[in-house]
């Protein structure tokens, strides 16, 4: 399973499977007893409001937290338990954008995004020095990798993290919130960055994110977490959930300004001519 | 029968009557596999060929370092004026390699660094300290200027912050200054001790001590220990404090960070170090009576000797001294606090700074006062 062939991208294999997870905080639980797949090549979203536990979610699936209950399998081999070298394994298939980017301030953008090519690979340093400039190039960042993070502003941070995630084409990529921030032509870029890994390389994309034209624009399916409820209370094409959903929740996230009376939207004082 | 998409990849080469080479790649040329076949393409490509065939459909996997592998060689065709064909390279795989254009592909960095000279580095450097000096003159003013109106308006003073520092800077301080006040005034009796008894006078280590104490060794070792426990901690608090925007949001809301933060910080130093040297005092001379009663002498002999060492103007001498360390310590740790530049490392930076220029600044001190009070006759 290790080596599907990306020519083939299919959403016919699974490549991660949660199985009956439960998460939350010391006696406080934040998603109790949901499950999901997400399948190879796919790009899922996961929704929800705010505090519902989704950047929780997204913490366990890579590792960083540990379940109350539950599994967490990628490419079959279940991430909780796992230990030394299979977690090593299972951590070279995944690779994660934070919120905040979490650079590391010391070193350059060149130095950010080669960290792993220098430690996991054998290529010579032009060839590592290549990839991270057609990586940077991606994600728009060519010509900067000699900045230190903090000279760059926040949504550049945010596509160098990208860069820095990607760099070692792994076959899973979890983002965290990477449009927010950012301005509309930089999220459409990097709207259409995503989509392209997804078609070229069959990478798969989990995606956490409150902006919903990222989310019709690239989302294969979306998962809708709810804060009471503490489970799962959508799954499907983000199109047809807007379409076809009859729970209020849901509704509401998609019609979110169809909620607010005429007389107290802005409309411009003088419009122009068409 | 062996998964062919795990296979390692490989490359073979063949070269044609007319110059041409041809390279074929099979197997998987992922980021763990391709260094191989990129340093051996390299070998491969000596002599340069009058055209490069790139033959890639035995490829069974191939990532971005495969696609950065024959984009290299495009790089190389282009470079050394040969021209660089891909064949059988899967459609997918193709818009990808076609993203990277090798006439417009600059590997260089479009920000070179700047480029630096011995008198760029010398007026950078003089440049930085007279910064550094007038943002400590501003400081100074902005400060007494707070200080001044203080008086006048007492209520301006945030006297809850204040109190806080008071415990946080000198009640969580009374152990760590009693503890080194002792074992200071051991060691410097002890040492004193040595010398004395050569000449038969070991009783005067009574007088050395407390003399050495009072005048000078108390409130100086109360200051540095404030410095590097009160200085920095300021230093961080407000460093943080900046990153975090947090005093911009004092700014925009119209409170003047010098009141608002630093006024009860440098207060609270400027009080509490007095305090803490009378117990550094106290500690040591605990410290000395125990050396003394170990040389033999009765306790008695100990307190009259001091007595007899200590006037009320040396008592006095020291503890001046400790209110204008106090000041000083509070004062450069927040000082070095709202100078906290951006970065991972600005707050450790400042932290260092505050504690360096913190004891700095209190020897320059010391030394200051040694002379004013000889000239004293203090």
């Amino acid at each position: 399973m290790d080596s599907k062939n990306l020519y083939s991208p299919s959403f016919s294999d699974t490549i991660i499977r949660v199985e009956r997870l439960t998460v939350g905080f010391d006696e406080e639980v934040v998603l109790k007893d949901i499950s999901f797949e997400v399948q190879r090549g796919e790009v899922l979203v996961i929704l929800g409001g705010s505090g519902c536990g989704k950047s929780t979610l997204l913490k366990t699936m890579i590792g960083l937290l540990d379940p109350m209950h539950g599994r967490i399998l990628i490419e079959g081999d279940d991430i909780v338990t796992a230990h030394g070298e299979t977690r090593k394994a299972i951590l070279r298939k995944i690779g994660v954008m934070f919120q905040s980017g979490a650079l590391f301030g010391s070193m350059s953008l060149r130095e950010n995004v080669r960290l792993a090519l220098e430690e996991y690979t054998n290529l010579p340093r032009e060839a590592a020095d290549l990839i991270v400039s057609m990586k940077l190039d991606l994600v728009g960042l060519h010509g900067y990798g000699s900045r230190m993070p903090a000279e760059l502003s926040g949504g550049m941070q945010k596509r160098a993290a990208i860069a820095r995630a990607m760099v070692m084409d792994p076959q899973i990529l979890f983002l965290d919130e990477p449009s927010a921030g950012l301005d509309p032509i930089t999220a459409a870029d990097l709207d259409e960055l995503i989509l392209s890994l997804s078609e070229n390389l069959s990478m798969t994309f989990v995606i956490v994110t409150h902006e919903l034209p990222s989310v019709f624009a690239v989302a294969d399916r979306v998962i809708m977490l709810d804060k009471k409820l503490k489970k799962i209370v959508a799954t499907g094409n983000p199109w047809e959930l807007r379409q076809n959903t009859d729970h209020p929740l849901v509704y509401q996230f998609f019609h979110r300004n169809e909620g607010i009376s005429h007389k107290k939207r802005r409309t411009p004082v003088n419009p122009l001519p068409l | 029968m062996a998964d062919k998409t795990k296979q390692p990849a490989t490359v073979d080469s063949k070269t044609e009557s007319d110059g041409s080479l041809i390279l074929t790649y099979s197997g998987r040329l992922d980021c763990l596999s391709t260094g191989t076949v990129w340093r051996k393409t390299s070998h491969l490509l000596h002599p340069l060929p009058t055209r490069l065939i790139i033959d890639a459909a035995n490829v069974s996997y191939c990532d971005g370092s495969g696609i950065a592998l024959f984009f290299s060689l495009r790089l190389r065709g282009l470079r050394n004026h040969f021209p660089v064909d891909v064949r059988n390279l899967r459609p997918e795989l193709v818009s990808l390699l076609e993203r990277f254009q090798a006439d417009t592909f600059n590997l260089r960095p479009a920000t070179a660094p700047p480029q630096t000279n011995l008198p760029t580095e010398v007026g950078l450097w003089a440049w930085r300290i007279w910064k550094d000096v007038f943002e400590q003159v501003a400081f100074i003013g902005e400060l007494t200027t707070w200080m001044t109106k203080m008086l006048v308006h007492p209520r301006w003073v945030r006297w809850g912050d204040f109190f806080l520092m008071v415990e946080r800077t000198g009640a969580n301080a009374i152990g760590i200054v009693a503890l080194l006040g002792f074992l200071f005034g051991l060691i410097l009796a002890f040492s004193g001790a040595i010398s004395m008894k050569q000449f038969g006078v070991e009783v005067y280590v009574a007088d050395l001590t407390a003399i050495a104490l009072i005048r000078v060794l108390g409130p100086f070792l109360t200051a540095i220990i404030m410095a590097g426990r009160t200085g920095s901690s300021y230093a961080a608090e407000l460093g943080t404090m900046k990153i975090n925007n947090e005093i911009d949001a004092l700014t925009t809301m119209g409170l003047d960070p010098v009141r608002f933060l630093v006024l009860p910080r440098v207060l609270a130093t400027t009080l509490v170090t007095p305090l803490l040297a009378v117990l550094a005092n106290l500690s040591g001379l605990v410290g000395a009576a125990v050396v003394v009663l170990w040389l033999g002498f009765p306790l008695v002999t100990f307190t009259s000797h001091v007595e007899r060492a200590i006037e009320l103007k040396a008592l006095f001498s020291g503890l001046v001294k400790a209110v204008v360390f106090g000041l000083l310590v509070g004062g450069v740790g927040c000082l070095r606090g709202l100078q906290t530049e951006i970065g991972p490392s600005a707050v450790g930076i400042s932290t260092t700074r505050a504690v360096v220029s913190g004891i700095v600044l209190i020897v320059i001190t010391e030394g200051i006062f040694a002379v004013l009070y000889y000239s004293l006759g203090i």
